[in-house]
């Protein structure tokens, strides 16, 4: 087994890229895979809470680096998953406490035991995104249809392709399908256009994701969630299964209903 | 504004990713581009006559690259058409 190691980031920050990691971590070992998750945000630490393990926190990838701690000791173990690891970022210490070597290191290291690694990178284009690119066979960008968003993604395209990383697969997050119908939102289709780069999934906008953050329980574990199914199916893409793309059209309860009846949709 | 003949705001988001695009990729500002195209233009008049005021240059985007685009009508051509 030698782990494929998947780096999930964006540019702007605030788009989704750590509901993204964990979501996909744990929808990736809800399939069976062994799956180790890492906080590549030093100093702004946010994987833990949102994967609801904050509490377990014991040591950091500064410690393994500085050699403080083993690497096992610092994989804090899921709840619900036993084959899913976090190592989650430090909290308190310098960001250049890091380096791209490192991060190659310990990829290399949980790579035989490991199907899958997701290296959550933080926002920006510097130290710590490079350092979380460095190790990445694949990288997912992460990008809302807003022109923030998807100018700094092209950004971050822009390096990955000069970095000689491949093309990227996007993930476009929060699409709202009544605003997209209402022409007052960029579509997937122009999202696609404008970046130029393959899909691997759409998210539509959903309240669950906020009350699953605030549970600490990432949305893929609510079946009935669309934005859960989504990122289920992102999932089985990445395993390299054939999934359609989610019809977003559809929409459930009495809204929908009426909107049906009244030939809106 | 009127709410029927509204331009849609998803046309202005692309529109307008589409021109920022283009000069974040090329690290051209619009101003630099201008003065581009003027040192192109006057290149070429040194060896023919050209129609400055029908020239058209721009940045133009295929996939992801990008391709510098220039027509530029050459003067007198008109007079060999038939008619």
């Amino acid at each position: 087994m030698t782990a494929q190691v998947i780096t999930v980031t964006s540019g702007k920050g605030g788009v989704g890229k750590t509901t993204a990691v964990a979501n996909l971590a744990t929808a990736l070992a809800a399939d069976g895979r062994k799956v180790v998750c890492m906080d590549g945000d030093i100093g702004l630490r946010n994987l833990d809470v949102i994967m609801g393990l904050e509490n377990r926190i014991v040591y950091d990838i500064v410690d393994v680096i500085e050699g403080r701690c083993k690497l096992k000791q610092a994989m804090i173990r899921d709840k619900h998953y036993p084959d899913l690891y976090l190592i989650p970022a430090a909290q308190t210490r310098d960001k250049n406490a890091v380096s791209p070597s490192d991060m190659m290191r310990i990829c290399n290291d949980l790579k035989p035991d490991t199907d899958f690694i997701i290296i959550d990178s933080p926002a920006g284009i510097e130290r710590g995104f490079r350092n979380a690119i460095a190790a990445a066979d694949r990288v997912l960008v992460v990008t809302n249809p807003e022109v923030s968003a998807v100018r700094d993604a092209d950004r971050v395209v822009g390096i990955l392709e000069a970095e000689e990383k491949g093309s990227p697969s996007l993930i476009l997050n929060r699409l709202n399908p009544a605003l997209v119908k209402n022409n007052d939102m960029l579509s997937p289709e122009d999202v696609l256009d404008l970046l130029g780069i393959q899909l691997i999934g759409i998210v539509p906008e959903d309240e669950s994701v906020i009350i699953g953050s605030n549970r600490g329980a990432p949305v893929v574990t609510d079946a009935k969630s669309r934005a859960g199914q989504a990122f289920r199916n992102i999932a089985r893409r990445i395993q390299g299964h054939n999934v359609p793309f989610m019809d977003l059209e559809q929409q459930g309860g009495l809204w929908g209903a009426i909107q049906k009846l009244t030939g809106r949709k | 504004m009127n709410w029927f003949t509204r331009k849609s705001s998803a046309s202005s988001a692309k529109e307008r990713l589409q021109l920022v695009l283009v000069h974040d990729r090329t690290d051209l500002t619009p101003a630099q581009l201008e003065d581009l195209k003027n040192e192109l233009l006057e290149a070429i008049s040194h060896y023919i006559e050209i129609d400055p005021d029908a020239v058209q240059i721009g940045l133009e985007r295929d996939g992801r690259s990008q391709r510098l685009v220039a027509d530029i009508p050459l003067r007198g051509v008109s007079r060999h058409r038939p008619g």
